[in-house]
C-alpha cells in the first residue's frame, strides 16, 4: 500500500530533478552522451523504479532505498582533501594501470585520458566522448535496456561520466586495468555513472573494478557498464564490491560477445548494505565462451541480489556460471539465473550452479534458475543448493585438533575459494583470498592502506 | 593411558554399547575385531567425541583426565587420533591448509610457536615419505576425489603429522591393495614408540601380520565378549564368528 503512495512522488521527483538540472547535466558531460538523455528520461517516466511485481526485481525492494534524502551533483564537487593521501590501493606486486572515479566522476591529476604504450586507451568517458567521439558513439548505449528497466533508463538520463577503456585490434594489454570507484562525502549522495569497455577483435585485457565507500554517509550508486568483446578477443572482468552497511549499490552490466571471444566475469560482493547486480551476456558470435563467477558474503541485515541473463543467440557457444554465497545473521539474498537458448543456437553448452550456505536459521536465500531452451541439440544443466556447513566435515576437522570456529572458517573459505580460484592473476587472487578470509573472520576487509572503516 | 569402565552408549535411543571395559597402556597394541554392526566404530566415535553418540553410563579416562568432558578438538590435542573408517571429503580445503591448521593448533596447545612455512613444508615432506604418499595428493583438497586406498593412506599420513599418543585405526586396511597395506602398516610401526599406543579395528588377520597386537578383543553386540593374545585373531580367521555368537546365546 505505502509502496504505491510513495512510488509516484519518487518518480516525479527524479524527473523534475532531471528537468531542472538539464543544463548542468549536459554541460558537465559530452554530446555523445547527451544525445541519449531525452529518450531515456521518457522511458523512465513510463517505467518508474522497478517494483517487486517486475519478475526481475521480485526479491529486491528498490523504492525504499531511493526514499532517503540524497545530494546529487552534476559537476565534480571539490573535496578538501587529497584522495591520494587517503586512499592508496595496495595489492602487493599487483602492477596495474590505475584509474580513480570519485563520486561518479573521473578523477585525474593530469590527463583525463591516456593512451598506454600498448595502444590501449583508458580514461574518462566524458573526455573520450570529446576526443574520440566516433569510437564512443559507435558503442555507447547500444546494450543498455532503457526500454525495460527504469533504473537503466534513469542512468542513461543522468550519467555524465565514468570510465572508458578501449583496447584496439590485436592489442594485448598485459597489465591489468584497475578502476577504483570511491564514494567519499560529508553528505548522503546519489551517484550515477557509466562505463564503456571495448575490446576489439583479437585484443586482450584484464579489468578490475573495486567499489569502496570511504565515508560513513549514505550512498546510492546506480551504475551501468557496457562491454564489447570482439571476434577472438578476450576479457577478464573482476569486480570487487566492498561498501559499508548504509550503502546501496545497483549495477547493470551488459556484455556482447562476438565470434570465438572469451569473457570471464568474477563478481565478488564482499560487503555492502544493499547490492543488486544485474549481469547480462549475449553470445552473439559462434564459438564464443562466457564464464560467469560470483560470490556474495552477507551478514547482519545485508541484502545481495544477483540477476544474470545469458543469451545464447547463435550456435556453438558455451557458457558456464557458478555463483556462491554465505549468509549469516538475518541476511537475505537472491540469485536468479536465466539462460536463453534461441531456436537456432544448436550445440549450445550451458551450465549453471548456485550454492549457498546459511549460517543461521534467520538468514534467507531465494534461488531461481530459469532455462528457456528453444533449440533441440544442446547440453544444459543447472543446480542450486541451499544448505548448512557439512557436519561430518566439521567433525573430521575437530577430530584433528582444529577448533570449531577455525574449522567453520576453513570450510567457508574452501566453499568460496571455488569461485575465487578462477581469477587468473595470481597476486590478485591471493589478495582477494586474503580479503575474503578477513571478511569471514569478521575483521574489516578494507584495503591495507585505507584508514577509513568501510564496514 | 586409556581406561574405559562400564561404557554404555546409544545412538538415537538405540543402545549400541552395552558395558565396555578396556584398558590400554602405553606401548601396547590392541586389536578389536567383531562382526559388522557390533559397535566397533561407535566405540571409536565415543572416544573421539562425536555428538551423535550419547554416553549414558560409564567413564573414560585418558592419561588420568576425564575424556568425556573434553570437546573433540581437545581430545585430539591431548593425543587421540582416529583413522576414520570413512574419511570425509572436504572440497575447497587444501590438504596443506588443513594440516597446517591442525599441526599449529596442537603446537599452540603445548605452548609452542606455530611452525614457519618452510619448517612446515619440511615436516610434510618428511612424513609423506614415511607413508609413501604421492605429493600430488597433498596438493589437492582434503580427500576430494581420492580413491578408497588413497583416503586410507592419507589418514596415516595425518597420523604421522600429528604423532598421537593413542591412534585408533578403524578398518584402515580396507580398500588398500597388498603393497599399500604393507606400506601403511610399516608407517604405523615406524611411528610406534614405548610411550604411545594403538587400537587396530579390523576384520582380517593380514593387517595383524604386520601390526602385531599384544591383545585381541572381540566386540559383539555392544560388549567385549572375549579377550586374548594375538592367536585369537588366527582362530577367528579359521572359525568365523559363529562360535562366539552361539557361545553368547548358550
Ligand atoms: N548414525 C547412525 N544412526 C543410526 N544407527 C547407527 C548410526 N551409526 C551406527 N549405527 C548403528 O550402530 C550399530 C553399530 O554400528 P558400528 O558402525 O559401530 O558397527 P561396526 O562394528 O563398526 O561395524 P562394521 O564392521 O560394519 O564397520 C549398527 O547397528 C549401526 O546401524
Ligand atoms: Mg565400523
Amino acid at each position: 500500500m505505502s509502496d504505491k503512495t510513495t512510488a509516484i512522488p519518487i518518480r516525479d521527483e527524479l524527473v523534475n530533478l532531471y528537468l531542472n538540472n538539464l543544463d548542468l547535466i549536459t554541460e558537465g558531460s559530452a554530446e555523445v552522451l547527451n544525445q541519449h538523455r531525452q529518450e531515456a528520461i521518457q522511458h523512465f517516466k513510463l517505467l518508474g523504479l522497478p517494483t517487486q511485481k517486475n519478475e526481475k526485481y521480485k526479491y529486491s525492494r528498490i523504492e525504499p532505498i531511493f526514499a532517503h534524502n540524497y545530494e546529487k551533483y552534476f559537476a565534480p564537487k571539490r573535496i578538501a582533501f587529497n584522495v591520494d593521501d587517503i586512499f592508496r590501493c595496495d595489492i602487493p606486486e599487483l602492477d596495474t594501470h590505475l584509474v580513480l572515479v570519485l563520486n561518479g566522476f573521473f578523477l585525474s591529476k593530469a590527463e583525463k585520458i591516456t593512451t598506454l604504450p600498448s595502444g590501449a586507451i583508458v580514461g574518462s568517458l566524458a573526455e573520450a566522448a570529446k576526443q574520440f567521439p566516433e569510437l564512443v558513439k559507435a558503442r555507447y548505449n547500444r546494450l543498455a535496456e532503457n526500454q525495460t528497466d527504469g533504473l537503466v533508463a534513469l542512468n542513461t538520463a543522468f550519467a555524465q561520466d565514468g570510465v572508458f577503456i578501449y583496447i584496439p585490434r590485436n592489442v594485448v594489454e598485459s597489465k591489468p586495468i584497475q578502476i577504483i570507484n570511491l564514494l567519499m562525502s560529508d553528505e548522503n549522495q546519489l551517484v550515477q555513472y557509466r562505463n564503456l569497455i571495448v575490446v576489439e577483435e583479437g585484443a586482450q585485457a584484464n579489468v578490475l573494478v573495486c567499489d569502496h565507500t570511504l565515508s560513513p554517509k549514505r550512498f546510492l550508486s546506480n551504475v551501468v557498464t557496457e562491454i564489447f568483446v570482439g571476434n577472438n578477443a578476450k576479457l577478464e572482468f573482476v569486480k570487487m564490491q566492498n561498501e559499508h552497511n548504509d550503502s546501496a549499490l545497483l549495477t547493470h552490466t551488459y556484455a556482447h560477445q562476438q565470434r570465438d571471444s572469451r569473457l570471464t566475469t568474477n563478481l565478488l560482493s564482499l560487503h555492502g548494505g544493499f547490492i543488486r547486480n544485474n549481469l547480462s551476456v549475449t553470445l552473439a558470435g559462434e564459438g564464443a565462451d562466457a564464464q560467469l563467477y560470483g560470490l556474495y558474503l552477507t551478514d547482519r541485515t545485508q541484502h545481495t541480489d544477483n540477476f544474470t541473463f545469458i543469451d545464447h543467440a547463435v550456435p556453438n557457444c558455451t557458457s558456464n556460471e557458478l555463483y556462491k554465497g554465505i549468509l549469516d545473521d538475518q541476511a537475505t539474498g537472491a540469485f536468479n539465473g536465466k539462460i536463453m537458448v534461441r531456436r537456432n543456437a544448436q550445440k549450445t553448452q550451458a551450465y549453471q550452479s548456485n550454492n549457498n550456505l546459511l549460517l543461521t536459521a534467520d538468514a534467507r536465500m531465494s534461488t531461481k534458475p530459469q532455462l528457456e531452451i528453444y533449440a533441440d541439440d544442446v547440453k544444459c544443466s543447472h543446480g542450486a543448493t541451499v544448505g548448512q556447513l557439512d557436519a561430518d566435515a566439521l567433525f573430521y576437522m575437530r577430530a584433528r585438533g582444529i577448533a570449531e570456529r577455525e574449522a567453520k572458517l576453513l570450510l567457508m573459505f574452501g566453499f568460496v575459494h571455488e569461485v575465487v580460484k578462477h581469477i587468473s592473476i595470481h597476486t590478485l587472487r591471493e589478495r582477494i583470498d586474503d580479503m575474503v578470509n578477513k571478511r569471514l573472520r569478521g575483521e574489516l576487509s578494507r584495503c591495507h592502506n585505507c584508514p577509513m572503516h568501510c564496514c | 593411558m586409556l581406561v574405559i569402565k562400564d561404557l554404555h552408549a546409544k545412538i538415537n535411543d538405540k543402545e549400541i554399547l552395552k558395558g565396555i571395559n578396556l584398558e590400554v597402556k602405553a606401548g601396547e597394541v590392541h586389536a578389536i575385531m567383531g562382526p559388522n554392526g557390533s559397535g566397533k566404530s561407535t566405540l571409536a566415535s565415543v572416544l573421539t567425541g562425536r555428538e551423535l553418540v550419547e554416553v549414558t553410563q560409564g567413564a573414560i579416562t585418558f592419561n588420568g583426565k576425564d575424556l568425556l568432558e573434553m570437546a573433540p578438538e581437545i581430545r585430539a590435542r591431548e593425543g587421540i587420533f582416529l583413522s576414520f573408517q570413512y574419511p570425509v571429503e572436504i572440497p575447497g580445503v587444501s590438504m596443506v591448509n588443513f594440516m597446517k591448521a591442525a599441526v599449529n593448533e596442537h603446537r599452540k596447545y603445548r605452548g609452542l610457536e606455530p611452525l614457519t612455512a618452510s619448517d612446515f613444508l619440511k615436516l610434510m615432506r618428511e612424513r609423506k615419505e614415511l607413508v609413501e604418499i604421492d605429493s600430488a595428493l597433498t596438493n589437492r583438497s582434503v580427500n576430494e576425489g581420492f580413491s578408497g586406498g588413497e583416503k586410507k593412506k592419507n589418514e596415516i599420513f595425518q597420523m604421522a603429522m600429528l604423532e598421537p599418543k593413542l591412534a585408533i585405526l578403524d578398518e584402515t586396511d580396507s580398500g588398500l591393495d597388498i603393497d599399500a597395506l604393507r606400506v601403511v602398516a610399516n608407517g604405523v610401526n615406524k611411528l610406534k614408540r614405548p610411550d604411545n599406543a594403538v587400537i587396530v579395528i579390523t576384520h582380517y588377520q593380514r593387517l595383524l601380520d604386520y601390526i602385531v597386537p599384544d591383545y585381541v578383543h572381540i566386540l559383539y553386540n555392544g560388549r567385549i565378549v572375549k579377550s586374548a593374545g594375538k592367536e585369537l585373531a588366527l582362530e577367528l580367521e579359521e572359525k568365523g564368528y559363529d562360535w562366539i555368537k552361539n557361545g553368547e546365546n548358550a
